[in-house]
């Protein structure tokens, strides 16, 4: 039995670790010989507040496009990992269309495919398509992360019993129907930690998009180290990020948490 | 009598092993048939391809007179048939209620009032009313079973199979389930039910058929099968179960 006393005890043990655990790493990283330069290049309190404001402003585009982007890929990949999931030999062309798309996708770096689309496609010169390269650095995006969060949801749908499936077709649900109301409501809710996982790592990826020259927050950042000769303009930008990720992440633990109250509550006679 | 069920040398494969070897089976209005035998002789088998949950390899099956083999509208020709599992099977995602009003919403087109009102009519009826807003995880089995069996009879089917429904319960949970079907019975529900609880069968069934490896080996009230059994298979099964104290 674990009694209260136990557990004041563990919290003490865990803080005085915690303590000198970073007190010993702090000590190590303050005593390295180019620790003086370190700090007045990496972490300039002035230079901090005089570059936070800009880099903040670019990190406004960072946040439009990464929720563009994840909107346009939930959809995508839940249809792709559908189109995978469905059954019988007619369906075979579509199914290895959807393997294939979701192995090229995950195979080619990500910096390439927005260099190739974020170059390329404007310069094909068609009138009808925009020549944004933000536009452009967002498909490229969509592209890459529906095939990852394609392989999340396939997982997902997977791990729903057949049972469950036959209980709803016995009732005389169709496919679709035993799709939509007892199979991927079951399935969103079991993967929605790795789909926070690959959102987080669409916000960070969208520093990628200043490859093709879009003035986001990485790209001011730079801008601003170019031109003060200091990096502290990094640091801005890397705590813009963390402050978008890190509640995210509590935010999603809360959710699993809420559901699984929901489904073990009422009476248990 | 009109025959609710007619089923003709029904055969079933699973890859090369045979399940069903021609199974003839006649089930009138308002009767209880039991399916009995040892595991793997074919029981649930039967069940899921009278609700054409499993293909057929051949044979031909009529529910009501009309042929439903090959149906052009499986989903329609299911809405009419119930099956009750042993694993309960629930959907974990939404409440006692919701369980209920699923199929009749989604396939009958009913409004989700007169949903509400068929689904708490019948868990009323059954005692699960106080239940309708609690998820499955939180019941016991026997309440899961029962809200099961009250899922199905929502869709009013003419025809309510059961695939050894309290094999997954607690000794002390069984008792209420079958009272649920016994109930079911005496309303007059055309019933097949593949099941362990012989004292149970020899109760309740009109007609008791003994599955042997894949065939009806013998069929007949339950006087004749529990008691005068001609068949030296069904001796033996029942010589089994009457060891193990089951009958």
């Amino acid at each position: 039995m674990r009694s209260g006393g136990d557990g004041r005890r563990s919290v003490a043990i865990a803080l005085l670790s915690t303590v000198v655990f970073v007190v010993i790493v702090a000590v190590a990283i303050t005593h390295a010989p180019g620790w003086p330069e370190v700090r007045s290049e990496f972490f300039d309190w002035g230079q901090f507040k005089a570059s936070f404001p800009e880099v903040a402003r670019a990190f406004k585009l960072n946040v439009k496009i990464f929720c563009i982007a994840e909107v346009f890929i939930l959809a995508f990949a839940l249809l792709l990992a559908v189109l995978r999931s469905l059954p019988g030999p007619v369906f075979f062309p579509l199914r290895a269309l959807a393997i294939i798309y979701a192995d090229f996708f995950r195979g080619v770096p990500t910096i390439l495919v927005i260099a190739m689309l974020g170059f390329g496609a404007p310069a094909l010169g068609l009138s009808y398509l925009p020549r944004s390269v933000i536009f452009w650095g967002i498909v490229s995006l969509v592209l890459i992360y529906s095939a990852y969060v394609s392989e999340v949801y396939r997982a997902g749908i997977e791990s729903i019993h057949p049972s469950q499936e036959a209980a709803a077709r016995s009732l005389g649900l169709s496919r679709a129907q035993t799709l939509r109301r007892v199979i991927l409501p079951q399935a969103v809710r079991r993967v929605i930690p790795p789909l926070l996982n690959d959102f987080i790592g669409l916000q960070k990826d969208t520093a990628l998009v200043s490859t093709v020259g879009a003035i986001e927050a990485f790209n001011q950042s730079q801008i601003d180290t170019a031109a003060t000769f200091n990096f502290t303009a990094y640091l801005s930008a890397a705590v813009l990020f963390i402050a978008i990720t890190i509640p995210l992440a509590r935010f999603t633990d809360w959710l699993v948490a809420r559901d699984r109250r929901k489904r073990q509550a009422g009476a248990l006679t | 009598m009109s025959e609710a069920l007619v089923v003709e040398r029904l055969h079933k494969s699973f890859g090369k092993h045979e399940v069903l070897k021609g199974i003839d089976l006649e089930v009138g209005e308002h009767q209880v048939v039991a399916l009995i035998g040892a595991s793997g002789s074919g029981k649930s088998t039967l069940l899921r391809c009278i609700n054409l949950l499993e293909p057929i390899n051949a044979g031909r099956v009529f529910l009501a007179g009309e042929d439903i083999t090959r149906p052009r509208n499986v989903n329609a020709v299911r809405r009419r048939i119930g099956i009750v599992f042993q694993s309960f099977n629930l959907f974990p995602h939404m409440s006692v209620l919701r369980n209920v009003t699923l199929a009749p919403r989604e396939v009958l087109g009913l409004s989700r009032r007169e949903a509400d009102e068929r689904a708490l009519t019948l868990l009323e009826r059954f005692g699960l009313a106080d239940k309708r807003d609690a998820y499955p995880d939180r019941l016991s089995g026997g309440q899961q079973q029962r809200v099961a069996i009250v899922r199905a009879l929502a869709m009013r089917p003419e025809l309510m199979l059961f695939d050894e429904v309290t094999s997954a319960l607690d000794p002390e949970l069984v008792a209420e389930v079958l009272e649920v079907i016994r109930e079911l019975a005496a309303g007059g529900m055309t019933m097949i039910l593949a099941t362990h609880e012989m004292s149970f069968a020899r109760d309740i069934a009109d007609r008791v058929c003994f599955l042997d490896d894949g065939t009806i080996l013998e069929q007949g009230t339950p006087a004749d099968i529990f008691t005068s059994p001609r068949e030296a298979r069904t001796q033996q099964f029942l010589q089994r179960i009457v060891e193990a104290r089951r009958l």
